[in-house]
Formats: structure tokens, C-alpha cells, sequence
């Protein structure tokens, strides 16, 4: 144990004032327990001996912190992960995109794309993906790259094609990917309307109007207050009585905007916007 | 106020070592009970069910943000980690899994013994791994107590074996002396 906890404190927050004030990426708003153990991962793997060296080299080289912001916000996910989650979404949502001519649709904190094809083969099964754009964003360019090109681990497909059954899938899961060596290539059709772009939930701000937006899995990195600033912002990005899909451990109960909310779904934490 | 807060680590053959501390426990015992019981992700709720049944202590799943009460056992949810943040209330994270297991009993320790100090009391029992072996060494750095559950008596020995490996444990107790060993610190902790 180097440092005294309470130095310990004050440097990270140093550290990441620093890193918001010279590059922009805020993460001085995120659950500090887990942000302090990405950081402290980060720099036993990098032999940085003190938060002040990693804040130093981190200032000085943005390689490093490129490699900083990859290594600290890789959010791991699976395909059709909950998969009772994807089977209400079809039954509770889906039917209601269906009535539209043109659904947009916004998947926030997309990480490395699992979750994006999984809403990309249902919207496809329900012969609703042609007249879908789908907005896959992320903090992450690294992570993006990989959504991009929707290349997965084949030891990985047998957890996914059960899932996938679980979820409700029509088809044999493995129409979907093609596999060489160990790898699993999905189908590129799914790709077509998916549009993937860097976004950062903490600075930036709406960019289009949705009638669905997901964001699983990703509030719970955030403290109270950002929390409440990223449902604000999905409130102003969706369409009256658009649809807003949370992970199963979150929910809208601390949020000012709730009263604006209704539940569709309480324990698979879809909601509807009313107000 | 000596302790103010227990975290308990558990695996394969948890349901009978949680029922023989936990249904002891008052409604009104004073510490919070913060449990890593590693599980299959399919499985929602039917644990703190089950254990409900039994204890008059109230049993719930941690939520996140959610604030630390004593007189509670709060379990991880399956298939995220479980943190205790400065403020003492808790965070969830979907990090990638530590010692193969998401929650990681490891994760859970580490956090909370950085907030309780050498005001918390590190448990662990059976088990078929090695989670929670690098907690308990924390929790001993940072001076708190730590105990594990006498290997010849739990159901899977290697969990607890790998914690006393570290020469980090304290106490090597049975599960019924383990909830007598909970009660006296609650009457030296009132």
C-alpha cells in the first residue's frame, strides 16, 4: 500500500481534472470505485509507479492516453445478453416501430457491437431492418472499430446461439455468421444500416430525434448527477412516446425526469416517454 | 463503534453455509452483510427468496447507488460486479470477470476495505476456487479482521483453503461458530 488513501483521492481527481481540461474526455463524473481500479489496472500494466507519473505522461503523450481511453472504457457485453431483455423488446416495442415509415433507432455506449447485431437481427426478422438507421455510438474509437467489423471469438457463438433461442430468434442462429479459423464474421447485410460514430455521453450533446434508444449497462459507471444529465439528454432525443431500453440493474428512480417516463416493461427497465 | 460492516465471499455450497450464519442473525443486528455468492447469471432473485424464508434478518439484492444499511444482507446481482464507493452506498460495474467470476468476491473486498478500513470483517466460505483469497489479504493490510470457514467442514474446501494459504486469516471457524463469532462483535460493536 504506497500512498495514503486520502492523497490517493485527491490525485486521481487531479488526474482526471486534467485529463477533461487538455482533451475533453470527462470521466470526473464517473463511480469512483471502479474508475480508480481501471486506473490503477492501467498503470501496474504500464509500470507508471504514481497517479502524478501517469498524469504527467498522459498530458505530455496523447498515444498514451488514446491507449488510456481504450484500456479504461471497454465495457464488456455479449450478444442478445438478458435475453428475456430482447424477447419483451420484440413483443413490447417492436410491434410499435412497426407503424412507423422510417425508425431510427440509437444505441448508446455500443462498446464492441454485440448488443447493435443483436437489435439488427430482430429488427431483421421482423422485416422492419430495411426501413431502420440504427446509430451506434461509443466513447471508445477502439471499441468501434471492432462493432465495425462485427468480427467475434467462434468459441463465443455456442453462449450466443443459446441466447439467441432464449431471446425468441426465428432461425438457426448460425445463418447469421460465417466462421474461418477460430473466428465468427457476421453477415455484412446486417452492417448496411447501422451508422457507427464516436460519441461521448458526458460532453456531447442530442444529435438526432429516435424513437428507441438503448443504453444498457452504461448509467451505472456514472454518478447521480451525470446520470440524470444522460436521461435528460435521451428525453430531448426521443420522439413523443418514443422508447427508452435501460440495463436490468438500472432504472429512472433517482432521475428528475421520471415523472416524464412511463414502465412498459418494469423488470426488463423499458420505458416509454410521455411528457 | 469497533465494526461497521461484514463482507462474506461464498461459492459452490453456499446455500447451506449463508442458511446456517444468516438465520441466526436478529432483524435489528446492527452491521450491514454485504455477500459475493457466485452464481449462474439465469438466475434472477430465487436466492434471496429462499433465504428470505429462513431469516428474520431482512435479505435484498444490492442496488446500485443504493446506500449501506446495517441490519441487512445485500447480495451482488448475478452477472455484475459489486463495489463499495467513499459515500458508502454501492456501484455495479459489467468489468470483465476477475478469477473467472462476475461478481468477484476479490473486487467487493478490495473496494470495501479501501472505505471500511479496519472497520470491516472479511468472510470466506466454501467454495471450489480461489476468489477472495487476494480480498482477504487486503482486508488484513488495512487492519481488519478476517475469518474463514474450517475447510474440513465446508462442503467445497478449496475456496477457504486458498484464503488461509495466504496466512491473511485470522480465525478458521465452523458455519455455526462463524454466526456465534457475528453476534459477540455485535454486542461489542452496540
Amino acid at each position: 500500500m504506497n500512498n495514503s488513501p486520502a492523497t490517493d483521492n485527491e490525485e486521481l481527481r487531479e488526474l482526471l481534472e486534467s485529463i477533461r481540461f487538455v482533451y475533453g474526455y470527462d470521466f470526473t463524473d464517473y463511480a469512483e470505485a471502479s474508475i480508480r481500479r481501471r486506473v490503477r489496472h492501467f498503470m501496474s500494466a504500464n509500470n507508471f509507479s504514481s497517479i502524478r507519473a501517469l498524469n504527467k505522461t498522459l498530458l505530455e503523450e496523447e498515444v498514451v492516453l488514446e491507449q488510456f481511453i481504450q484500456e479504461t472504457t471497454v465495457n464488456v457485453t455479449e450478444m442478445f445478453r438478458d435475453p428475456s431483455f430482447y424477447k419483451s423488446l420484440q413483443e413490447n416495442v417492436f410491434q410499435r416501430l412497426a407503424t412507423y415509415p422510417f425508425i431510427k433507432i440509437w444505441i448508446a455506449g455500443s462498446s464492441t457491437g454485440e448488443e447493435v447485431y443483436s437489435v439488427a437481427i430482430f429488427l431483421q426478422e421482423r422485416g422492419l431492418l430495411e426501413r431502420s438507421v440504427i446509430y451506434a455510438t461509443d466513447i471508445n474509437q477502439k471499441a468501434l472499430q471492432t462493432a465495425k467489423e462485427g468480427i467475434y471469438h467462434l468459441k463465443k457463438m455456442k453462449s450466443y446461439t443459446s441466447n439467441y433461442m432464449k431471446a425468441g430468434g426465428q432461425r438457426s442462429f448460425s445463418d447469421y455468421y460465417v466462421s474461418q479459423y477460430d473466428a465468427a464474421l457476421l453477415d455484412r447485410s446486417l452492417r448496411q444500416n447501422i451508422v457507427f460514430s464516436a460519441h461521448n455521453l458526458a460532453a456531447d450533446k442530442s444529435f438526432n430525434e429516435f424513437q428507441l434508444i438503448c443504453c444498457r449497462n452504461v448509467l451505472i459507471y456514472f454518478n447521480q448527477q451525470l446520470q440524470n444529465k444522460v436521461i435528460d439528454l435521451f428525453y430531448e432525443s426521443l420522439c413523443p412516446f418514443g422508447f427508452l431500453a435501460l440495463g436490468n440493474k438500472e432504472s429512472l428512480l433517482f432521475a428528475e425526469s421520471r415523472k416524464n417516463f412511463e414502465e412498459v416493461d418494469r423488470k426488463e427497465r423499458i420505458f416509454i416517454k410521455t411528457g | 463503534m469497533q465494526y461497521e460492516a461484514v463482507v462474506i465471499g461464498v461459492s459452490a455450497g453456499g446455500l447451506r453455509a449463508l442458511s446456517e450464519i444468516l438465520n441466526g442473525l436478529p432483524e435489528n443486528y446492527p452491521l450491514p452483510l454485504i455477500v459475493i455468492q457466485h452464481r449462474s447469471k439465469e438466475e434472477r432473485t430465487l436466492l434471496e427468496e429462499v433465504l428470505q424464508a429462513k431469516c428474520a434478518i431482512s435479505i435484498k439484492q444490492a442496488d446500485e447507488k443504493e446506500t449501506i444499511k446495517g441490519g441487512t444482507v445485500y447480495f451482488a446481482p448475478p452477472d455484475y460486479h459489486l463495489l463499495v464507493e467513499r459515500d458508502h452506498s454501492f456501484s455495479l460495474t459489467c468489468d470483465e470477470p476477475v478469477n473467472f467470476s462476475r461478481p468477484s468476491i476479490d473486487l467487493l473486498f478490495e473496494t470495501a476495505s479501501e472505505v471500511y478500513k479496519d472497520k470491516l470483517v472479511g468472510v470466506i466460505l466454501t467454495g471450489a476456487n480461489s476468489d477472495g483469497a487476494a480480498g482477504i489479504q487486503a482486508i488484513q493490510q488495512r487492519g481488519g479482521l478476517t475469518i474463514a470457514q474450517d475447510p474440513e467442514t465446508s462442503h467445497f474446501p478449496d475456496m477457504p483453503r486458498a484464503a488461509i494459504d495466504t496466512g491473511s486469516v485470522q480465525h478458521i471457524l465452523t458455519a455455526p461458530a462463524i454466526k456465534y463469532f457475528l453476534l459477540d462483535l455485535a454486542k461489542k460493536t452496540v
